[in-house]
């Protein structure tokens, strides 16, 4: 079991993923540069926090054209599986892996703490760790995760179960005063229709460790971990 | 040759960068300034080419606009 942590100009939570996956998860990891079109035989990709080409453009945009997105996306059709966390997420929506846009926060403001989210679907190969409803406390830290898609879109997302993540409460109620960057109905994390790609704002792997506030994040990895070895 | 490509967001789109110039416009006395909308403005510099629409098109909707939040216009000026 492989796992690789693609490195785009000006991601800055590549060496944290890595350090999680290899160090707190033991998985053999590597380090994917995002100029090259080869995936090194890995089992999982993680497209990490940070600011993607300066995030110029919009978030993730430029991204999207680097040599190495082509592989993910095949990588991805053919059922492989990709965590997209924070920048991660943008750059997985610009690419259409993930449908809708991060648009800024609702108040302007860069978010930097922790937030309650609740698990709505503990189904999938990066929530099994979890159980559904339960209530985690990860941090998030963007200015654009302010999660947008068309009534169509988000219809078809809560009816399917796609949406994995809401912020709420510490009651696990969603509310406005719940949702830190005004993201439609709460959505902060969200799965591709085959279940393999998911999208998240908050990140685990700033809290997948004794040492932090939390350990919550810790299961998004192990999840994987449990489903990867069952593939292999 | 030159193409000037126009992208902003479309109507109904959170554009938070819009309303905080639109408030300090009113704070400044103008009362008559009823919405402010930002977008982006691309100048770019092209040879000739056969349907420069299209391909600008392609570049636009692929590139430098999400259309899924954003819309875009293109102008093509000077020589053909």
């Amino acid at each position: 079991m492989k796992a690789g942590v693609v490195v785009f100009p000006g991601s800055n939570c590549d060496h944290d993923c890595y350090h999680v996956l290899k160090h707190v998860l033991g998985m053999d990891t590597v380090f994917l540069w995002h100029k090259d079109a080869d995936l090194k035989g890995v089992d999982l990709v993680v497209l990490p926090g940070g600011f993607s080409y300066g995030d110029y453009l919009r978030c993730g945009a430029i991204a999207k054209h680097s040599p190495i997105m082509q592989e993910v996306s095949e990588f991805a059709d053919k059922g492989g599986h990709v965590l997209g966390i924070c920048n991660g997420f943008q750059v997985l929506t610009e690419a259409g892996l993930l449908p809708g846009a991060l648009l800024r926060n609702k108040d302007l403001k860069f978010i930097c703490r922790y937030v309650n989210l609740r698990v709505d679907n503990a189904g999938t190969a990066f929530t099994s760790r979890y159980a559904d409803g339960e209530i985690v406390r990860i941090p998030i830290a963007h200015a654009e995760g302010n999660y947008f898609a068309s009534e169509d879109v988000i219809k078809e997302l809560e009816e399917n179960n796609r949406v994995v993540f809401r912020y709420c409460d510490e009651y696990g109620e969603t509310s406005e005063g719940s949702n830190p960057n005004g993201s439609i109905n709460g959505i902060a994390g969200i799965v591709n229709k085959g279940g393999n790609v998911l999208g998240m704002m908050p990140h685990p792997e700033r809290c997948a460790e004794e040492i932090m506030q939390t350990k919550d994040g810790f299961h998004i990895f192990e999840s994987l971990r449990k489903v990867l070895k069952g593939v292999l | 040759m030159k193409a000037q490509v126009f992208v902003k967001f479309k109507n109904g789109v959170l554009d938070p960068q819009g309303q905080t110039i639109l408030g300090a416009v009113n704070r400044m006395g103008h009362s008559f300034v009823k919405d402010v909308k930002v977008g982006k403005f691309f100048e770019i510099e092209i040879e000739k080419c056969e349907n420069p629409d299209e391909k600008l098109k392609e570049i636009a909707d692929k590139v430098l606009a999400n259309p899924i939040i954003e819309e875009f216009r293109i102008e093509i000026a000077g020589e053909n």
